[in-house]
Formats: C-alpha cells, sequence, structure tokens
C-alpha cells in the first residue's frame, strides 16, 4: 500500500502534467459515462483508455495487478443490474426473485463496462500523480486551505506504517493468546481488537507528527511554496484529451442508437 | 505575557480546528480505510454467497465506510469533522484504486454530509449515544440514496423495492455500525488517555443518553 | 529577509513559570527560574514528571492551544470548569517575546523517528519549515541543500524517499529541516532514545556541528549524560512541580553537577557516565556461560530464511502458484536453550527482529525450519508457527519492541489475568508477578495510561503469567532509563536461573554480558546473509 502512494521511478509523460488538469480530464470522462448505462459508450471511452496507460507509466502487468479487482467488482455490479432491474423483452430466467431478460442483461453489460471505464481513469490518474503535487496544485491553485491539505497530506505519509502496524499488532496479539480462529464472531471481536489497537497507535503518532508540523512554523496564515504549481500546454492537451473521449463515447453511442439516458428509464 | 497567548487562544475560538485536529482527523479517516480494506478481505468470504444472492444486503456492511465521519467527529467535536474525515477517507480510497473511481469522492462528501448534518443540527454540542447512532443512520441514507438515484449509482437500475431496500439496509448498518462502533471506540480511546489533547478527553465518563 | 541570514543565538529567560496541562490535577513545572545566554549549551536532567518535555515544547512554541472551552457544556461536573483549560504562570520569554511571538526562532527535535518527518520526499521535507516561515522560494533550495550537506545527508538526491531513510538518518533529516528555519535556539527532547549506537553518535555529531557553525542557544533533554556531557557547557537538574519549592535543583558546569548530584541522579535513572546500574550477577554453577550441558533444547533453527512478507500469489499469466518473498536474512542456525541466554546481534535491516518473530512461530519461514523439541511442545506439534495461540503463550512468551502493541484489555489487573483465563491455570502466579514487578499500585490504571517503564515492566509480567519456558524480547532495553534498565536485566538473570530460555534481540552489549549465555550475530542484510554463532 506504500507503493500506492509513491512514484518512485515512474517518468512517464503524464507524470508531468499537472495534477488538476489530469483530474478535469477525468471528471469530464466520468461525466460523459455517468449519464447513460449503455455498452457503446463505456467501450468506446473504455478502448481509449487503455490506449493511454503507457502514457501514465504502467506497464500491462501493473495495469492487471491493480485492474483486477476493479473488474470482479464491476462484473458484480453487472450482475447485479441484471438479475434486478426491470425485466424488458425476452425472459431469459425466472428464478424467486432472480429474473434476467433480455433487457436486463444488455443493462447488466452496459454496467459492468461502464463500472470499468469510470473506474480505470482514477488508476491512471493515480499512477501518475504524486501525491504532494497533488497537494501543491489543490493549495495554490485551487486555493483551498493549506492547512488542511497539507495537514492531509502529512497523514497520508503514514497510511504505509499503519498498514505494517497492523501486522505487528496482529502478531502481538497472537502472542498475547488472542486467536484469530474460531466462529465469526470470535475472528470479529480479535479483529475489533486489533482495530482498536491500530486506533491508539494511529491517534498517538498523528497528535506528535501535529506537535513535529506546528514545531515546524505550521498552522499561520502566510507561507510560501518552495514547489510552484503551474500550468503548460502539456496540461491543454490532457484536458482536450479528456473532452474528445468523452465527445467520441457521446457520439458512438447516440449512432449506434444504444444511448440511455440513466434519468429517462430504459428504451 | 500569559495575557497575550491566553487571548489568542480564546479569539480562536472553540470552533476553529487547531493542527493536531487536521492531522488526527486525517489519520483516523486513513487508518480508518485501512481497517475497513483488512475487514473486506475477510467478509467478502462470509457475504460473497449473500449478497450474490440478494445484492441489496450489501447494504449491511456498508456502515464500515462511514466509521471514519462519526469517529472523526466524536474525537475531534470540530464543525465540518465528518465532511473532513469522510473525504479524506474517500480520497485515500481512490489513491488505493477505487472500483467507484473518481465518483468516490462525491460519496464520501454526501455521506460526509448525512453525519455532519445531524451533529450540526444538535448544534455540535451533544456527543452521546443517540446522537452518533442517528449521524450514523443519517450518513447510510445518504450512501443509500447516492448509490440508487444518482447517475454513477451501483444500484440505480434496480426496481423500486429492492431500492428501497438497500437504502433502509444502509441506515441500519450506518447507525450500528458506522454510529455504534464509533460511539464505543471513542470512549474506550478517552479511557487510554490519548485523546488528552482534545475536547472530547473526557468521553469516557460523558453519560450514554443526554 | 536578506538571503545569507546567519543564525541569532537566542536567549531564554524563565521567571517563576509553570504549567498545567488542561485536565490534569496537578502542574507539570511550577516556579521554574532559570536564564540561558545566547549560544550556551544547556543539558537538563530529572527525574521523569519533572516537566522537561513541558519546558522544551513550551520554547518551541507548541503548547497552549488545549482549551477545551468546546465542550464545556459536555464535561462531566466533577471537574471545574477551570481546570478544563491549561493553566500557565509567570513568565517565560525567548529574546524578550512568549514563545509563541517567536514561532520559527527555535527548532524541535522529538524521539521518534517517523514522526519528525513530515513529507515524502527528501527535499520537501526539508524545505517544510523554511516554506512555513515564508522563506522566497529560491533561498528555500538554497538553504535546503546547505542544511543537508550541515547533517551528511548532502549526497542523497533530493527525491529519495524519506520512508527509506534509517533511524538515525531520519532524526539528522528532522535536524536539517530545523537547520533550514535558521533557529537561534534548539531544542532537542531525548532525540537518540529509539536508535541504535551508530545512529546515536550519527546524531550527536550532526548537532555538534552544526552548533559550531552556527553558534546557536542549545538545550537537550536525554537521559544519556555521557552522549553530551562534551558537548554541553552547562547541566541544569529539575525536580517535578510542587507548587512552593524552585523547580531547578542544581545548576553548573558538568563535572561539577555530576559530582554533586550523583547519588540523587543515579537515583533518579539517569545514565551518569562511569557508573553501570548494578544488577543481580547469574548464578555461576547454572550454565551462565554458554555451558551446553546444564540446558536441555528447546528450539532450534536450521538453514532458516526469514521475511516479514507473505508470499504473493503470481498473477493468471504464471498460473496463480505463490511466490515466496525474498528473505532478509538466510542460513540462520540456532539453538535455544533452558536456563540459557541467547543474544540475536547485527547491524540494522539485518533481520533481527524477523528472525526473533520467526523463531517465536509467529512469522513463517521463507526456507528452513524452526522445531520444537518435545519437552517444549508437549504434544502440540514440531512446528511453533501451527501452534493455537493458547497453546503458544504456554510455550513461548514474546515481548514486542512496543509494549502497547500487546495491551488487549482496558485494565492492568486483566491484562496480567489474561494469559491465566485463556490457559484455564496460573492465575496463583500473577500475585508474584505483581509484587515482583512493583506494578501492585497500579491494578486498575489503564495501561496504555502508564508510564514507558511501567509499560515495559506489564508487557513482561503479562508474557509470563501464562509460564512459558522460553521468553523472546525484542529490544527490551531501547529507551530505558537506568532504574529499569537494571530492574529488567536482574529479572532476566533470575528467570535464567529458574530454568527459562531467554533470547533477545538487543543493540546493548552490557545487557547481554549480565545474562550471559551465546550471541548470534547477523550479518549486513544480502540476499545470502550467512549468521555466525
Amino acid at each position: 500500500m506504500r507503493d500506492a502512494l509513491t512514484l518512485r521511478g515512474n517518468h512517464a509523460l503524464l507524470t508531468r502534467a499537472n495534477p488538476l488538469a489530469k483530474f478535469s480530464g477525468v471528471v469530464l470522462i466520468t461525466i460523459a459515462l455517468a449519464l447513460s448505462i449503455d455498452w457503446v459508450s463505456a467501450s468506446v471511452a473504455l478502448a481509449f483508455e487503455l490506449l493511454l496507460f503507457p502514457l501514465a507509466g504502467l506497464t500491462l502487468a501493473l495495469l492487471w495487478q491493480r485492474g483486477w479487482p476493479l473488474i470482479l467488482a464491476a462484473a458484480v455490479g453487472g450482475w447485479s443490474t441484471a438479475i434486478l432491474a426491470p425485466d424488458h423483452g425476452r425472459i431469459l430466467l425466472d428464478v424467486g426473485i432472480w429474473s434476467i431478460s433480455d433487457g436486463s442483461l444488455q443493462l447488466g453489460l452496459g454496467f459492468l463496462l461502464r463500472g470499468l471505464a469510470i473506474a480505470l481513469p482514477a488508476v491512471l490518474l493515480m499512477s501518475c500523480t504524486d501525491p504532494t503535487d497533488l497537494a501543491d496544485a489543490l493549495a495554490q491553485q485551487a486555493k483551498l486551505p493549506h492547512r488542511f491539505v497539507l495537514g492531509t497530506l502529512a497523514a497520508m505519509r503514514l497510511v504505509g506504517l499503519m498498514a505494517e502496524e497492523w501486522q505487528t499488532i496482529g502478531m502481538a496479539r497472537r502472542a498475547r493468546g488472542v486467536g484469530s480462529h474460531g466462529n465469526p464472531w470470535q475472528r470479529m471481536k480479535a479483529t475489533l481488537g486489533q482495530s482498536f489497537g491500530l486506533m491508539v497507535q494511529a491517534v498517538r503518532r498523528a497528535s506528535r507528527l501535529a506537535v513535529t508540523m506546528e514545531a515546524r512554523g505550521f498552522g499561520g496564515a502566510q507561507r510560501t511554496w518552495a514547489r510552484a504549481a503551474s500550468f503548460s500546454r502539456l496540461d491543454a492537451w490532457v484536458v482536450l484529451g479528456g473532452l474528445l473521449i468523452s465527445g467520441a463515447a457521446v457520439v458512438a453511442a447516440l449512432a449506434a442508437g444504444t444511448w440511455n439516458m440513466v434519468f429517462l428509464g430504459q428504451q | 505575557m500569559t495575557d497575550i497567548s491566553a487571548k489568542q487562544t480564546l479569539t480562536a475560538g472553540k470552533y476553529s480546528w487547531r493542527v493536531v485536529d487536521i492531522v488526527v482527523a486525517a489519520l483516523i479517516a486513513v487508518a480508518g480505510g485501512v481497517i475497513f480494506w483488512a475487514w473486506d478481505q475477510g467478509a467478502n468470504l462470509v457475504t460473497g454467497p449473500l449478497t450474490a444472492a440478494y445484492p441489496p444486503l450489501t447494504g449491511l456492511y456498508a456502515g464500515g465506510w462511514m466509521i471514519p465521519a462519526v469517529l472523526g467527529m466524536l474525537v475531534v467535536r470540530k464543525p465540518g469533522a465528518a465532511l473532513f474525515c469522510e473525504a479524506v477517507a474517500a480520497t485515500s480510497e481512490l489513491i488505493m484504486g477505487s472500483q467507484y473511481g473518481t465518483t468516490v469522492l462525491i460519496s464520501g462528501i454526501l455521506q460526509g454530509l448525512g453525519a455532519e448534518l445531524i451533529f450540526a443540527a444538535f448544534l455540535y454540542k451533544k456527543f452521546n449515544l443517540p446522537v452518533s447512532l442517528l449521524a450514523g443512520a443519517g450518513a447510510g441514507l445518504f450512501c443509500g440514496l447516492n448509490d440508487s438515484f444518482l447517475p454513477w449509482g451501483w444500484n440505480i437500475a434496480y426496481e423500486a423495492g429492492d431500492k428501497l431496500a438497500y437504502i433502509i439496509f444502509c441506515a441500519i448498518s450506518g447507525a450500528v455500525i458506522a454510529g455504534g462502533l464509533s460511539w464505543l471506540a471513542t470512549r474506550g480511546l478517552a479511557k487510554t488517555g490519548v485523546l488528552a489533547s482534545f475536547a472530547s478527553r473526557k468521553a469516557a465518563s460523558e453519560p450514554v443518553f443526554s | 529577509m536578506t538571503s545569507i541570514d546567519s543564525v541569532r543565538p537566542a536567549a531564554v529567560s524563565a521567571r517563576g513559570w509553570g504549567w498545567r496541562h488542561a485536565g490534569r490535577p496537578r502542574p507539570a513545572v511550577s516556579g521554574l527560574d532559570l536564564d540561558i545566554s545566547p549560544g550556551e549549551r544547556v543539558l537538563l536532567l530529572g527525574p521523569s514528571g519533572a516537566g522537561k518535555s513541558t519546558l522544551l515544547h513550551a520554547l518551541a512554541g507548541v503548547l497552549g492551544d488545549n482549551s477545551a472551552a468546546g465542550t464545556a457544556a459536555a464535561t462531566s461536573a466533577a471537574v471545574p470548569a477551570e481546570a478544563e483549560d491549561d493553566d500557565e504562570s509567570g513568565t517565560l520569554l525567548i529574546d524578550g517575546a512568549p514563545p509563541r511571538a517567536r514561532r520559527g526562532r527555535a527548532g524541535l527535535m522529538q524521539q521518534d523517528p517517523e514522526t519528525q518527518v513530515v513529507l515524502s520526499r527528501l527535499g520537501d521535507d526539508v524545505a517544510f519549515g523554511a516554506e512555513n516561515l515564508s522563506v522566497p522560494p529560491a533561498d528555500i533550495w538554497r538553504r535546503v541543500a546547505e542544511a543537508l550537506d550541515d547533517v551528511g545527508l548532502g549526497g542523497l538526491p533530493l527525491q529519495h524517499p524519506t520512508s527509506a531513510l534509517s533511524g538515525g538518518q531520519k532524526q539528522r533529516l528532522a535536524l536539517a529541516g530545523i537547520l533550514a528555519m535558521r533557529p537561534g535556539l534548539l531544542l532537542l527532547d531525548e532525540p537518540t532514545a529509539n536508535l541504535d549506537p551508530a545512529g546515536v553518535l550519527e546524531v550527536r555529531d550532526a548537532v555538534g556541528r552544526s552548533l559550531d557553525k552556527t553558534g546557536a542557544t542549545l538545550v537537550v533533554v536525554e537521559h544519556r549524560v555521557a552522549v553530551w556531557k562534551d558537548l554541553v557547557d552547562r547541566i541544569v537538574v529539575l525536580q517535578p512541580g510542587s507548587g512552593t519549592d524552585s523547580a531547578v535543583l542544581l545548576d553548573g558546569p558538568p563535572d561539577q553537577v555530576l559530582e554533586q548530584a550523583r547519588d540523587m541522579l543515579i537515583a533518579a535513572g539517569v545514565w551518569v557516565p562511569g557508573h553501570v546500574p548494578a544488577t543481580r550477577p547469574r548464578n555461576a554453577g547454572a550454565g551462565a556461560e554458554g555451558d551446553d550441558a546444564a540446558g536441555e533444547l528447546l528450539l532450534a533453527a536450521e538453514g532458516l530464511a526469514v521475511s516479514r512478507e507473505r508470499p504473493r500469489r503470481a498473477g493468471l499469466l504464471r498460473g496463480f502458484h505463490k511466490v515466496p518473498p525474498a528473505p532478509v536474512q538466510s542460513g540462520i542456525a540456532a539453538q535455544v536453550r533452558a536456563g540459557q541466554a541467547l543474544t540475536i546481534t547485527g547491524p540494522n535491516g539485518s533481520g533481527k527482529s524477523t528472525f526473533a518473530l520467526t523463531l517465536a512461530g509467529l512469522l513463517a519461514p521463507v526456507a528452513g525450519a524452526v522445531s520444537a523439541t518435545t519437552g517444549l511442545s508437549e504434544g502440540a506439534g514440531i512446528d511453533p508457527y501451527k501452534w493455537k495461540a493458547q497453546q503458544l503463550i504456554a510455550r513461548i512468551g514474546t515481548v514486542f519492541q512496543e509494549p502497547e502493541h500487546q495491551f488487549v484489555t482496558g485494565r492492568v489487573l486483566d491484562e496480567l489475568m489474561f494469559g491465566p483465563r485463556q490457559l484455564g491455570r496460573g492465575e496463583e502466579r500473577v500475585d508474584e508477578l505483581l509484587e515482583r514487578l512493583r506494578l501492585r499500585d497500579l491494578v486498575d490504571a489503564n495501561p496504555y495510561t502508564l508510564s514507558g517503564g511501567e509499560k515495559r515492566r506489564l508487557s513482561v509480567a503479562t508474557v509470563l503469567a501464562a509460564h512459558p519456558r522460553v521468553l523472546i524480547l525484542d529490544e527490551p532495553t531501547f529507551g530505558q532509563d537506568a532504574n529499569t534498565w537494571a530492574e529488567l536485566a536482574s529479572f532476566l538473570s533470575e528467570l535464567l536461573d529458574a530454568g527459562t530460555a531467554v533470547v533477545s534481540v538487543t543493540h546493548d552489549a552490557e545487557f547481554s554480558q549480565v545474562l550471559g549465555g551465546a550471541e548470534l550475530k547477523l550479518g549486513a542484510p544480502q540476499p545470502d546473509g550467512v549468521a555466525a554463532t
């Protein structure tokens, strides 16, 4: 999990783009996809996104490593939709509360692809954006209060530590005789106890970190920035790219006749 | 000299956030994400078949995602804590590669808002068990609404009856898990003394219901 | 601001200063009269509770925000409203103004290296303080480069991840971050407590160099007098806030104070140079010096390779089989015998703790095996990793480096009874442990509220309550004052003579001397690390 928070070794093109520009690009695509549940717009967007992954510094292996949980989640969403959506067209399966029809199957497929197409850009975004650069952009350009942005950034650095500590606390408790086996109730109690232990450490460390930051003058109204966040031509291309992809997805769906506005229900 | 520093403290206002409030709230949010991620790994085995059978049941463990909102507020006790913590938890979820993509940010903000409104309704003065349960339910309600009615919601295509079931399950889960567990956790934390710098330092001896 | 600003050493002055934290009944400090002139270097000593940390925090300007006015309605009536706020008396000034008005004049270093780091990249972290003081960006990077050179980290790239630094490096990074602020006053709160001996010297030398260069004033709080004695010009001994007496007990040049207060300091647990605390020696006849014949073999490790990571599943493309993690140390062979001590030493990162945890049955070996003889396992099986938790605690007891990780209940007495209750036996031993480890007065307290030394004693006691034959300790003497150290060493010496096997991971040479027994030295981290006994 620590790896997710650093960009060590990633020198791809998109790491140099401004985080806010990248974010806007992703939001444009997300909005376009969110408006309709259909497999055409989702597939078009997905195709473009897959083309982009080398630019974000991801290899096929990394993409798979970070992407497979998304595929699983999207599949679950698609399945749930298929069995629970109102039925249209030929009924394929009807068992108790489950019912799958032609229409709901198509909807489910659209859901699956759309879910993927929305989730993937976020993975791309995070793979090529350093959290410190994101914080700089949010505080300097988006004008969010710097105390909150930097305080959160500092806290996030401790996440990896928390994950390691989770494992250590687990071992420490086993060494005291707290078994992690047994019935689900016992296991839940053990997990709750472990969570509490982690929370205590989290609050302790955060308090000490806050003292460190304050002792270095943090918390005042004014400050200067050692790393200036700025926009460049690359960022214009990034936003344009987002616009193009979202536009292409919408146009393709309208042309294929599968556009299915979320609020208007199924045709 | 004492007067100067004392004045600075008092005029800063009892509702303003100190650095320690910000950092601890953020870390509670992030640690909550780690815990829930770890819990999810185990929970999947148990609940997987259940939810494949009747998906709205997933609402029953949605409460875990809203723990940061209520717990953060109960510990830090400053306006906006529920909203802030849930937004930070959503951001860290995004960083870890959420299946909701960037829409998780909006979900997070809405869920945080659900809890925040309850605490605001009590003027940020009451942090007892009923308020915590209500706040958790509020967050759950907004979570259910978000998933069922907003364009990117997973359940947007369900039938009305299933949507209602999901929303109810979310609210219950929010109340019990996010509200109840957070309240218990705050009392436990107060007893260990780690909350000495916060307004919640006396949480262990506060009355349960009033 | 001028671009090359030299440091102006700060002067500190306290008149009858006192501080009571919000919610606490008694003041942390009271009646402090102290003057420190610019450029002076002072070592603060005193028993715990004398308010040393509080003074440093106050000088750094980080105290004073704890008013609980926001919960006035919710607090119980038992504590009067005034007690809910911090309470300051007297005056404390840096260069004539209160510390909060002089933020940035003082730099504070604390003892936990991990929470001294703010940002993920080296250069960014050092620049943080300067940014907060509104230094112009061009000057910031110049100061960063200079500060990194001053502390000896100049060879690392500015993008270097801060999480990849050792404890000593992290503390030096913290120093660099402070130096970039050009402080006139350097405040060090037990900066070397969590470091290995090499790290301690690294930090001490870095501080010395920067003081020589800038001439800043220094106030350092530390147990280990020997480390700082030659660097400071003055020692001030504080005593706990008592309302009427002055807080300063003694004040003068190092040699003079150490001589005058020698006995008092030793009693307070300070590591006075030249004095090794008295400990109970091992009984000569009980196998103290690695005498094989006396000790029954309990645990053995053969060709052991260890790692903290779990095996990953290779992806779809490689058939989903398990990929073992790269071990941090391999080829380890060791024997644990009753009544004998085994000390595990080695440089940072050589996998000492990982090995100890694997021996304890808490981590699975990457290669090789840990085997328990029937004398230890008593029918539970040969592999400790496979034992159930209840079986484990009755056979091998493990004391972790951070006592808080092992607390499972909310009361000291419940902690001690936890093991016996799980086992269904052994409750009579609890009384004995309470006495022996001086925990009787604390029976109702919440374990997290104990002091460092008390937590350490409690964690040892809780593990022993299950009466294991093997005791494994990870850095038991880290950051302990001399009294706790001596107590622990003596207690373990007793246990050894009574037949328990004691395995400890430690940097502390004097500690392993007291325990005697064999030493297992792990080599520097390499793919095929070789262990030498």
